[in-house]
């Protein structure tokens, strides 16, 4: 049974960087005497940050069982938002200088806001992202809020963000941008050389670490992955699209049965990076056109659903053969769109499996799932 | 505040314009199953998507859905086959469940009042919290008719409302120009104007109203309010909305002057954080046997009105523009002035805006203008957005010296509302005050 390769040398170390993001933020601290924003959802604009000499790190969770949070989080809302929260009560993020938040679901806003309750820090910023990025009326809006965001980013560290600064900060982000996309173009492969959980492991070590570094590591690992050769064809071809989803436990267990996770369409995969910033002499418009025209959060897409045509696609250009709906348990906004993809993905022959994802996965129940499942595919394949 | 007194301490009588309420609502939703039949535009949205807007086209009828979900959670049949109708089609439960109730309908299309499931010509809904956007896109989907959404700028409240205020009106002038296209016909600005300073006038008295809740005895309770308010939920850009909130406002001045209690026991005063769990209401008539009126709610209160914070925090009632000499003199005007009232005056504003602190003010100002000695929380499973903050703000009360019960249920599906556990835990608040039954 083919199993997906394991990469070595620089992908290796964005796992690494992923099991020691505190380390890697507090050596960063150090290092530069810079401050780091802790921020909650990738609809921040970290350009901005970025130009602001900061490190913005995303708060994620660390997948243990927890208690802390129930004081503070409704039990009704999703494991993610409590996992997270839970991490700044345990204060393993005590380091960061200040937090932050794109509007966004009303379940991460409530960790976002329990945190600034129980967890102050001299930065704390609403940055109000439009849920209604399909109108045009929502550039001029989020042009302001950028202009607002900078503004407080300039009052908090007392260094002015120059226009230089902001076009260096574009430039460095949408270098990570498209090398990111080209280690992915490489799972388009008939023998993709990397696996879902490295690419994984590579976008969320991009959301924890400087972005520069980020960039030599990518450069590092695109040229040995473009290297690579004798690699296995999987036995399945799959797409991940669903909520927020770090859990590589759950993709290394999926890829240890022979498939390969080749693309995705959730936060910390191509969500996060996919489209880059279009410069232009308004620098806050650019980033307010990059951000809104984004493939979309669920909690964003409508009154049009723009989702499909771009899964469609991912679907299409890198050849799948099955998709895993990822949900986080309760987690609304996919809630909404899970039955409308599916009807979509079956239109289109692609069966799919969908998972209830919690802090912790069953991984044992899931395999026995997930084997049923690639075993259907291949059977369907066989029929073809 | 709590009395050993035992038995009756007030006098009491019923609402003289109870059944006037009654035959309003029964009338709002009359007219909505006649409007296709009728050939009367009828459109759909959130009870909070801005009627004035439609008004400017002239006469329509108006489908609001939270308010319509609530309706259908009150016929238990008709309700669990309505959830059950949507999970069949793969929708998880934990969704909204006003929501859940009216898609359920829909599917079914089955109107709770007899016959059809009665289609709006066009959507004009609002977004403020994670469903409203997605709910009407799969009804648009599902009876091919055209939406628009407006979103509801949340965050940073106090902070850039200028910005807020820019984008709504322009979100406004965007959704008027756009049902001129669909309806093919122009909006009347007059009839729009006049349509937002009724509904300014209706929500200002109902805010008024609730005030005088601050009387002891308390004139009106929780399980009578419902009933109120829902029509500046549901109609509070018509002129008999209006009118009758003043009628109504005389009358519960009346009341609050001759000391006539909804509670005639009244002995303890509570404050309600969450939507009624509209299958169970009988858990305010229950409270009662223990003489605990339970004399406010955020959501009450501000679902379909508006209160005025001054610059000490006191909250009083909030004048309307028109009294304020502020001009609607054309669209732009009035536009930009229907933004302001509405990012200020609104539930969500003080609901889902606010940071989770400055929600937990907000109910704290409640309990001591209202003069609460307790506040019963629902941890409500079928809406995710007024549980926003919830338990940050038991701890907030907790910390302020006030007394708090939580009880899960859901606003609209039964089988998520475990009544025997909430009257346990009513049961052991009220024993926290010393109180035992009244009454049987």
């Amino acid at each position: 049974m083919a199993v997906a390769v394991k990469s070595g040398g620089a992908v290796k170390q964005f796992g690494a960087i992923r099991q020691n993001r505190h380390e890697y933020a507090k050596e960063w601290k150090k290092r530069t005497g810079g401050k780091v924003l802790g921020y909650f959802c990738t609809y921040v604009p970290e350009e901005l940050i970025e130009a602001a000499g900061v490190l913005p790190v995303r708060i994620m969770g660390s997948h243990e069982p927890e208690d802390v949070t129930e004081p503070h989080i409704y039990k009704m809302y999703c494991p993610f938002c409590r996992d997270c929260l839970a991490q700044g009560l345990k204060g393993r993020y005590d380091y960061l200088d200040g937090v932050m938040i794109a509007h966004s679901c009303t379940h991460i806003r409530q960790a976002y806001a329990s945190w600034t309750i129980h967890l102050p820090t001299s930065f704390q910023y609403y940055f109000s992202m439009p849920a209604k990025v399909q109108t045009p009326l929502a550039k001029p809006f989020l042009t302001s809020e950028m202009k607002a965001f900078k503004a407080a980013l300039e009052k908090w560290t007392g260094q002015k963000i120059s226009d230089d600064k902001i076009d260096k900060a574009i430039g460095v982000y949408n270098t990570n941008r498209r090398l990111m996309r080209e280690i992915y173009d490489l799972r388009k492969s008939a023998t993709p050389p990397i696996s879902g959980m490295e690419s994984m492991e590579m976008v969320v070590a991009g959301q924890m670490m400087d972005k520069k570094e980020h960039n030599k590591l990518l450069e590092q690992a695109l040229t040995e992955l473009k290297k690579k050769t004798g690699g296995n064809e999987p036995s399945s071809r799959l797409i991940i699209i669903g909520s927020e989803d770090d859990d590589t436990e759950f993709l290394d267990m999926v890829e240890s049965l022979g498939a390969s996770v080749v693309v995705d369409d959730h936060c910390t995969g191509s969500r996060y990076f996919w489209n880059e910033v279009v410069p232009k002499d308004n620098r806050l418009e650019a980033l307010a056109e990059r951000y809104l025209t984004r493939p979309a959060c669920p909690q964003k897409d409508w009154e049009e659903r723009t989702r499909w045509p771009h899964i469609e696609k991912l679907c299409d250009d890198w050849k799948v053969q099955g998709a895993l709906l990822i949900q986080q348990k309760f987690c609304d906004p996919h809630e909404f769109d899970i039955p409308y993809l599916n009807k979509k993905l079956q239109e289109k022959n692609i069966p799919s499996l969908f998972l209830e994802f919690d802090v912790l996965v069953p991984v044992g129940q899931f395999r026995t799932r997930v084997e049923a499942f690639l075993e259907m595919i291949q059977q369907a394949s066989l029929e073809f | 505040m709590v009395s050993d007194t035992k038995g009756i301490l007030y006098k009491t009588a019923p609402l003289k314009l109870w059944n006037k309420a009654r035959e309003l609502r029964v009338n709002h939703y009359k007219e909505i199953q006649e409007a296709p039949e009728k050939g009367r535009l009828l459109v759909g949205g959130s009870v909070q998507a801005y009627p004035s807007l439609i008004a400017g086209f002239g006469d329509f009828a108006h489908l609001g859905g939270e308010a319509y979900g609530a309706t259908i959670a009150t016929d238990p049949d008709f309700a669990l086959k309505c959830a059950e109708a949507v999970e069949a089609r793969g929708y998880a439960r934990d969704l909204c469940s006003y929501m859940r109730m009216y898609w359920g309908s829909m599917f079914l299309d089955r109107y709770p009042f007899g016959g059809k499931f009665p289609h709006p010509n066009l959507l004009l809904h609002l977004h403020f919290c994670d469903t409203h956007g997605k709910w009407y896109q799969v009804v648009s989907d599902y009876l091919g008719i055209p939406c628009k959404v407006i979103e509801f700028p949340t965050g940073g409240w106090g902070q850039r409302e200028d910005l807020k205020v820019e984008y709504l009106s322009t979100q406004f002038n965007d959704a008027v120009e756009w049902m001129e296209k669909t309806l093919g016909r122009k909006s009347d600005d007059e009839l729009m104007i006049e349509s937002m300073k009724t509904e300014f006038m209706s929500q200002s008295l109902w805010g008024e109203i609730a005030l005088l809740n601050q009387a002891i005895p308390a004139p009106l309770d929780h399980k009578t309010m419902p009933t109120l308010h829902v029509l500046g939920v549901l109609m509070r850009h018509k002129k008999e909305c209006a009118d009758f909130y003043k009628d109504l406002l005389e009358e519960v001045r009346e009341r609050v002057a001759q000391k006539i209690a909804v509670v005639p026991t009244e002995r303890l005063r509570l404050l309600h954080d969450g939507q009624p769990p509209w299958t169970f209401l009988e858990i305010f008539r229950y409270l009662e046997k223990f003489g605990a009126a339970v004399v406010g709610s955020h959501y009450l209160f501000y679902l379909g009105g508006t209160l005025w914070e001054r610059e000490d925090g006191v909250l009083e009632r909030r004048k309307t523009p028109q009294e304020l000499g502020i001009p609607m003199r054309n669209r732009e005007e009035a536009l930009k002035v229907y933004a302001q009232w509405i990012l200020y005056k609104n539930m969500w504003s003080r609901a889902i805006c606010l940071p989770s602190e400055e929600r937990s003010d907000q109910v704290l100002k409640l309990v001591r203008q209202w003069r609460c000695d307790g506040v019963v929380i629902h941890l409500n499973r079928g809406c995710e957005n007024m549980s926003y903050g919830c338990m940050e703000n038991k701890l907030a009360l907790n910390e302020a010296g006030v007394p708090t019960m939580t009880y899960e249920g859901n606003q609209a599906d039964a089988r998520e509302l475990d009544t025997s556990q909430i009257i346990n835990r009513v049961d052991a608040f009220m024993e926290s005050f010393g109180l035992s039954k009244l009454e049987k």
